[in-house]
């Protein structure tokens, strides 16, 4: 295997009292698929913004494409595509000057300018409204946009700042749709954030990160398989009385998550009777869910991403307004 | 990992000319572009901004012309109409440059600051593309010249549009560097209008710059667009019939501790303050904005 497309090595960032990243290592194959998965103010954005030359490092060092974030800013520039959470595009213009725009500021050679702006067009399918101006585009239409404008360029690793946020969900899947069928025809590595489950899914490996630290990096596959265990969760008449009993009676840690008594066992099903018979309180529902990358992240960090968004992690804006000194 | 099917010709232009000066220029020419677009598609700004020095010219100059002792030999319209086309690019060209509060707002400026180029070539691309559109604007007012006694004289016409230039890219310069400081839309034109005004005023657009008290004489040669407007009035005034009394008294000439500055200099003092505003507008502005 070649040089990885991103390596980072105890990658640290504090924003006066806070620490927003707290020494992460990574590495990311080329072509690989890779995701950044946590609760907002995890610390997701933040990295990304010091691999994409936006932020510095406050200890640690990084490279892309093989290049120094901190000491080779224009020649990492110019290998990344980036398409952050907020749109960045010139409504005023059209879908093709938009990307002009990009291919002139990128240096894209100007006798492959027009087949390359055609090949990505295509890629997200707004070939027929490429003379649109964008301000006419719907919000899904304008994220297909800024994902052809990152690829205009051929970069070798594209970033994905929450691809899909704000969308509805019929469009989150049209834009992973997009996304999934670009690794068939673009030479490019993707890195990509995000804080829905089922989209890290996509992913050939992810990085649980929560609190600025890296939990766990692996497959979702190998994830998933090293949980080992079904979640259930019940609804009863008195969740309390139910978490006691559960605890004591059948030696099982529960926990009130999602105004759920929630807990993990290997076999969930068959679980499911056992429950009845050793419970005196009453059981309006019962669900059990084979393991998912939701069970996986409690399991590394105690709790779910609901309850990690709600909790007090340092909230976005504050790391914004923070970082803006 | 999963085997992907490449598309060779991606592959084979991975090798960009990126960083050298060829590739500088064409991003100051795609930032000119790209203002030259959005001005094409605005013509409503364009005909809102030209209000303001016509209101100047035609109201102004005509009701303060019967109490304006100008000497009899020239009308107080042809002496304001250099004055009022410097006014014409000033407001235009410095909402071009504090545009980019609104470039910062909804995000596009992001797409140009994380660009492999540098911030010189943005800046200077963002300014010659103000000045350009700012310029072209003022054409309209320029046509008007023969109502008020000037001469189409093609020679005159391209001296005059080269310092409407020069003094046009001063003011996108300005507004530039405003921006880089101003983070809400709300406090941009205010910010702008109280930079400009006192520029306007102390200028010498709307009054002879003779017989000022000291303190005044002072303040309208500290500043930077006296040395655009001046040798504007002055090229009018040499394909005009002027005494040497009337010239004294309307134009006189601009000195610096008792030495009087040729045209020449004081284009080059303008030019000057031009690159002096554009290098701290580059200098401070946030690359990580």
């Amino acid at each position: 295997m070649a040089e990885p497309a991103v390596q980072v090595r105890g990658l640290t960032k504090t924003f006066g009292e806070i620490q927003a990243v707290r020494g992460i290592d990574l590495d990311v194959a080329t072509g690989e698929m890779f995701g950044f998965l946590g609760p907002n103010g995890a610390g997701k954005t933040t990295t990304i913004k010091i691999l994409c030359t936006l932020a510095e490092a406050s200890a640690g060092s990084a490279s892309v494409a093989g290049y120094d974030v901190a000491r080779h800013t224009s020649a990492v520039r110019s290998r990344i595509g980036l398409v952050f959470q907020e749109p960045t595009l010139d409504t005023y213009l059209t879908a093709e000057q938009n990307l002009r725009f990009h291919g002139e500021m990128y240096g894209v050679p100007r006798e492959r300018m027009r087949r390359r702006m055609d090949e990505v067009l295509e890629k997200v399918g707004l070939t027929d409204r490429r003379r649109d101006l964008v301000r006419k585009y719907s919000g899904g239409m304008r994220r297909r946009l800024e994902i052809a404008r990152g690829l205009l360029h051929t970069p070798t690793v594209l970033f994905l700042d929450e691809p899909t946020i704000g969308l509805d969900p019929q469009t989150r899947a049209a834009i992973w749709d997009y996304i999934r069928a670009l690794r068939a025809t673009e030479e490019v590595t993707v890195f990509l954030t995000t804080h829905y489950m089922e989209e890290a899914e996509y992913c050939d490996r992810i990085a649980i990160i929560d609190n600025g630290e890296i939990v766990a990096v692996d497959t979702p596959e190998a994830l998933k398989a090293a949980i080992g265990a079904d979640r259930v969760q019940i609804a009863t008449s008195d969740d309390a009385a139910a978490v006691a009993q559960l605890s004591e009676r059948l030696e099982v840690e529960a926990a009130m998550h999602d105004g759920m008594v929630t807990f993990s066992v290997p076999g969930g099903a068959s679980f499911v009777p056992r429950l009845f018979q050793a419970l005196s309180v009453e059981i309006d529902t019962v669900t059990v869910t084979r393991p998912s990358l939701d069970d996986v992240f409690m399991a590394y960090t105690g709790r779910t991403i609901r309850d990690a968004e709600q909790g007090n992690a340092p909230h976005p804006l504050q790391l914004l307004a923070a970082g803006r000194r | 990992m999963t085997t992907t099917t490449r598309d060779p010709s991606t592959a084979a232009h991975r090798h960009r000319t990126v960083g050298g000066p060829a590739h500088e220029l064409r991003a100051i020419s795609m930032v000119w572009q790209r203002e030259m677009i959005r001005f094409r598609h605005d013509p409503a700004r364009v005909f809102a901004m030209l209000l303001q020095p016509l209101l100047f010219l035609f109201v102004m100059g005509t009701g303060l012309a019967s109490i304006v002792d100008t000497g009899g030999e020239i009308d107080f319209r042809t002496f304001l109409f250099p004055g009022v086309l410097a006014i014409s690019v000033l407001f235009s060209a410095a909402f071009a440059g504090i545009s980019l509060v609104w470039d910062r707002e909804f995000g596009f400026l992001r797409e140009m600051l994380v660009a492999p180029v540098s911030k010189f070539a943005i800046i200077v691309g963002k300014c010659l593309g103000g000045a350009t559109a700012a310029t072209a604007q003022s054409l309209v007012v320029l046509a008007l010249a023969g109502m008020v006694g000037v001469p189409y004289h093609p020679v005159l016409m391209l001296k005059l549009l080269a310092l409407l230039f020069v003094a046009a890219f001063m003011l996108t310069a300005i507004g530039v560097l405003l921006s880089a400081r101003i983070r809400q839309i709300q406090a941009a034109m205010p910010t702008s209008q109280l930079t400009i005004l006192p520029m306007m005023f102390l200028s010498g657009a709307l009054f002879p710059l003779a017989n000022l008290p000291d303190w005044l004489a002072i303040l309208t040669k500290l500043n930077p667009l006296t040395y655009v407007v001046q040798p504007m009035r002055a090229v009018v005034f040499d394909y005009l019939n002027v005494s040497a009394g009337a010239l004294e008294a309307l134009d006189p000439a601009i000195t610096w501790f008792g030495w009087q500055l040729p045209i020449g200099v004081q284009i080059l003092v303008a030019l000057g303050f031009a690159s002096a505003i554009l290098a701290a507008g580059i200098a401070i502005f946030d690359r990580s904005d």
